[in-house]
Parts: C-alpha cells; structure tokens; sequence
C-alpha cells in the first residue's frame, strides 16, 4: 500500500521499508526544541536522567514567550534555560538579542529542512511542514527525553490531503486560507492526523503564506501539516544556508481519509470570532465588530509579508481614535528588514507601537492585555476564553491586511474597502 | 488500575488554556501552577476537588497548547483519571508521559451527569457508573503505552530501559 508524504518521512526516520497508519514506531530526531516556558518543566525531568544530551547541535531552545522577561518569575524561567544551555554547551540557544519566535526564527536559520522529524515543546512546532518536514508539538516529558535520547516515539498518523488550485486574490492570505479550512473541517476535524497541502495552486502560495498555514494545522487538531516541496521551497532552504533536503512526495496509491479541493480564487479574506478558530465569517458576514486593540505579529503573522502587508494598508494612514496598535516583527532579522524598507516608519507614524520580538499578548504574556469587555484584532492562532487577558475579553482572528484594516476602520474591516478611501 | 470517584463534567473543547492560564506559567511549582487548575472555566473547581474525583468531559480535551502543565495541574488536583469523548492529541501524550490516566469513552460521556459516582477498571476497560447502575466498555491501551504507563512515565521507561 503507498504512503502519504508524512508516513514516507516517518519511515525513514525509523529505519523502516515501509509504516503505516497506526503502527507505532520509533523515530529519530532530527532537532528538539523547547522555550522559556516548556524548557524548565522539561529541565527539571531531564535532570531526573542526567548526563550529556543526546547531540549539543540537534537541540534549539529559544527565549520568546515571556521574554524580554516580563517579570521575576519569567526571569528564572529564562535563567534556568541559559544555565542548562551553558552547562550543556547547547549551540542552538537563542536569547534576547539573538531570538526570534521560534517558529519564525528556526525556518530563518536554516536549522529545519525537508525530510526532518522534528519535534518542540511548542504546539505550533508544525509550522515546518511548510519546508516538507514532519514535525510537531509535544510536552516537555517528551522534549525532556528527546534531548537525551534523540528519539521519540509516535503513532503513525493517516491523512488528509488539500488539494489547491487557482491563486488567491489581492489582500486575500494563506491565514485566510488555513481559517477557511479550519471553519469546513472544525477544531478536531483532523485529529490525530496529517493534513497535506498539494497540488498546482500550492506553487502560487509564498513561503510565508505555507509557513503560517502549517503553523495552523494545530488548530485542526492536526498532528502536523506538510506541503511537498516546490522550488520555492528549495530557494527558501538555500537562503536560510539549510543542510542538504531530503524530499518525499506521496505515493500515487497514498490513501487518505479524505480528500478536499479548495480553489484559492473564489476564497474571502476571513475572521474567526471568538472562542474558538473554527468560528469563521467571511469579512462581508462579519457586521459591526468596534474594537479596542490590534496586534499583528506572533509565529503565525510576525513575518516580512505580513509586515509589508501592513505597511502597504497602514501608508499615509491613521490608526483610528481609541484602537491600540501592536505589531510585533517574529524576529531580529525581520525587524531590521522592516526598519530598512522604512515599514517600521510607516507604522509609527500611524500610530502604531513596534514591539521587540516576542511571543507576548498572543497566550497574554505581556506586551498588550486585553481588559474586561475588550475586543482585539490579531493575527495569531488561537481565540480561546481568555487567551490574550480577561476571560470576558475577545480576540477575532485574522490576516494581517485585515489586521491593519481594522486598526484603521477602529473596527473589523476588508482591506480592498480600506484601500479604496 | 481501578478508580473510584465522584464526577465533575465539563463540556467539548475544554483547551489547556482554561486548564491552566498562560498569565501563571511564570512558574514551575506544582502546587502554585495546581491552584489555579480549570480557573478560566470553572473558578470553584479548585475550592470544590477532593481527591480522587473523575473528570469527565466532551469531545477535543486539552486541545490548544502543549503546555505539560495542564494534565499536571489536572495531576496534582489529585483527579484520579479523566474520561472524555476524545483527547487532542499532545495532552493525550503528556497525560500519558506523566502517569495521568486518561480514557476515551463517547457513550459513557453521554450517560455521566455531574456528581455521579464511577467505577472504573482501565485493565479491564470498564467503566460502571454506580448511580445509575451502567456500565461501558473502554479500548486497552496498546502494550507500548502500557509499559510507559506502569514503568510510572517516560522518564522511568527510559530508566529502566525500556526505551533506549
């Protein structure tokens, strides 16, 4: 029986002709990674074992969530990571200054390829599906044992394949795209499974626009998100100075669970109301939604499309009376990148606040608490009770144009409207 | 494994963070991290627990982040196992990893009101709930997971090499 892209990169890794859906096998890592808040609770198991870690290169630990350190304790936290990364001799650890989120800064150094089995104390380690590889969210048990082993034992996921055509209009992204699948198939609708991305309409899709749509697969219940490996994929990963790829395809009699074509050009741009990610309207269903508070920016939108986006929306514009505007550049590189196209300009003359990377308001860290009764457009990833502050707050997801839009409008708006004035 | 306990119930989609608020994750102390277990969703939770109460809930348990402090907290508030429709999938495996017994039983979750009391014997994969006098069947976990499970977690397994 032929196998899906996911279960050919799954074989290989444990040294096996073939798996299939179901099996449980053991894998070789290709990276482990955790961060400021995953790392010290799997610190604290891996001192239970001990000794050296598995491969001091193959281990990536990145301060983002609540660093810079929002307080004393997150102060620890980063503490006990820097001491363990100095102890262990860690190359990859990345702290303020150096870091990124560390799903945006992974893909940017090169660190992740096609064909790695990666795992992360992180749920939106599936973000490097976008680069053909499989990789996915653990806890830090897992992470723990990961870095003293190099191995990681799964259960060999079926699938679901999305089929893409067409391209997608202006002002319409891959957030859009991955909102739009998550409000057809629902918070669990790939639970347990794979979701790969192909066909012709994939190739038209940026790298940006794959990297944000993997990073969604979660939201699906997904155990990862892949895209085959095009071209762009390939210029991306010699950019970044990546190691050698590995490429899979899926066999021809792959079977998969199910089977959705999604044409790109008939797709809106799209929001997801609170609570939960598969509560999506199309912006012309999404009515009269005031709000008190932008961000764009996180591991899902904090990368230099969807800076330059916003720049474009926000030119010559005035963040509107009462709105609060955060955008959050994922990493140092993006953040000079936007400085020197003048995209950091732009926003503060629109009123907007540029933040230093971090993961921040996105889990309501820090860097943009939403009070009792307030509302927020952002372009991160989830939009639970809760998420980005007061339980009785709001978060509608979105798009970066949206995003800016809206921080525009002082309410959720369509950026073809905005960009019509 | 046989537990005995009373039923607190929740709905679907209940995610780690109504579990465990990220705003307290500033902390690995179990006790601090456990007093603040299901606040977002339910704040009397932590006043009304006693030890070896059955959580019982919906379909999507624990979905949203991989934080390992949510079946922790659910650990450490001395719940005896949690007993779904479905789990997400990284709390299913960090329920696991930490020696949290978890089980998935859709007909049961249907039958269960709050406050009754089961019985349960994962071995034999039964679930009799003694107020209403039903009982259901639960799937075994695979003899890997098991060995996981009774070395006492991931860590021992590996400790006692039974992961190498």
């Amino acid at each position: 029986m032929g196998m899906t892209m996911t279960q050919k990169i799954l074989a290989r890794a444990a040294g096996l002709e073939s798996v299939s859906a179901g099996q449980l096998i053991l894998a070789n890592l290709s990276l482990v990674l955790g961060n400021d808040i995953t790392s010290p609770v799997a610190i604290r198991e891996y001192n239970k074992l001990g000794g050296d870690v598995f491969n001091k290169e193959k281990i990536a630990l990145v301060m983002d969530h609540f660093a810079p350190n929002k307080d004393i304790k997150a102060a620890e936290q980063c503490k006990m990571c820097r001491e363990f990364a100095g102890a262990q001799d860690i190359t990859n650890f990345y702290d303020v200054g150096e870091m990124g989120i560390e799903h945006a800064l992974l893909p940017e150094k090169g660190l992740v390829k096609s064909g790695d089995v990666v795992i992360g104390a992180d749920s939106h380690t599936c973000t490097y599906g976008a680069l053909g590889a499989f990789s996915t969210g653990v806890g830090s048990t897992d992470m723990a044992c990961g870095m003293a082993t190099g191995k990681a034992w799964f259960k060999v996921p079926s699938a679901i394949k999305f089929v893409l055509k067409g391209e997608l209009p202006e002002y319409v992204s891959g957030k859009d795209v991955i909102l739009h699948i998550i409000g057809k198939i629902g918070v669990d609708g790939a639970l347990y499974r794979s979701m790969e991305f192909t066909g012709e309409g994939m190739h038209s899709l940026s790298m940006d626009d794959r990297l944000c749509m993997a990073n969604m697969a979660i939201e699906a219940g997904a155990k990862n998100g892949v895209f085959e490996v095009d071209e762009k994929t390939l210029e991306y990963m010699k950019n970044a100075g990546a190691a050698e790829p590995v490429i899979f395809t899926a066999d021809e009699d792959a079977v998969y669970d199910e089977t959705y074509e999604i044409d790109l050009s008939t797709l809106e741009p799209t929001v997801s109301f609170p609570h939960l990610p598969e509560n999506t309207h199309e912006i012309g269903d999404c009515g009269d939604v005031k709000i008190d508070q932008v961000v764009i920016g996180s591991c899902t939108n904090g990368r230099f499309s969807d800076l330059e986006i916003a720049a474009k929306i926000l030119e010559g514009k005035k963040v509107a009376k009462g709105v609060r505007a955060i955008i959050i550049p994922a990493t140092q590189k993006i953040y000079l990148e936007a400085m020197e196209k003048g995209y950091l300009k732009t926003f503060i003359e629109a009123g907007a606040i540029v933040s230093t990377p971090t993961c921040g308001p996105c889990l309501g860290g820090h860097m943009g608490i939403l009070a009792e009764g307030e509302r927020a457009v952002a372009t991160t990833n989830r939009n639970f009770v809760g998420r980005m502050g007061h339980v009785k707050s709001e978060v509608y997801l979105a798009s970066p144009a949206v995003a800016a839009a809206s921080a525009v409008m002082g309410k959720i708006a369509d950026p073809r409207e905005v960009m019509k004035k | 494994m046989n537990f005995d306990g009373k039923v607190i119930k929740y709905g679907d989609n209940v995610d780690t963070d109504v579990i465990i608020p990220a705003r307290y994750l500033n902390t690995i102390d179990k006790k601090e991290l456990a007093s603040h277990c299901m606040e977002d969703l339910d704040p009397t939770f932590v006043k009304r627990v006693v030890p070896g109460d059955i959580m019982v809930a919906g379909y999507n348990f624990g979905c949203g982040s991989s934080r390992e402090h949510a079946p922790l907290v659910i650990k450490e508030s001395a719940v005896s196992v949690v007993i779904a429709k479905s789990f997400a999938r990284i709390f299913y495996r960090n329920a696991i990893n930490i020696g949290l017994p978890i089980v998935e039983c859709p007909e049961a979750v249907d039958e269960i009101s709050e406050g009754d009391v089961l019985s349960c014997d994962l071995s034999a994969g039964i679930i009799i709930n003694t107020t209403t006098g039903k009982q259901y069947k639960t799937e075994p976990f695979p003899a890997f997971i098991n060995s996981i499970i009774e070395a006492g977690g991931l860590i021992e397994a590996i400790k006692q090499g039974k992961i190498k």
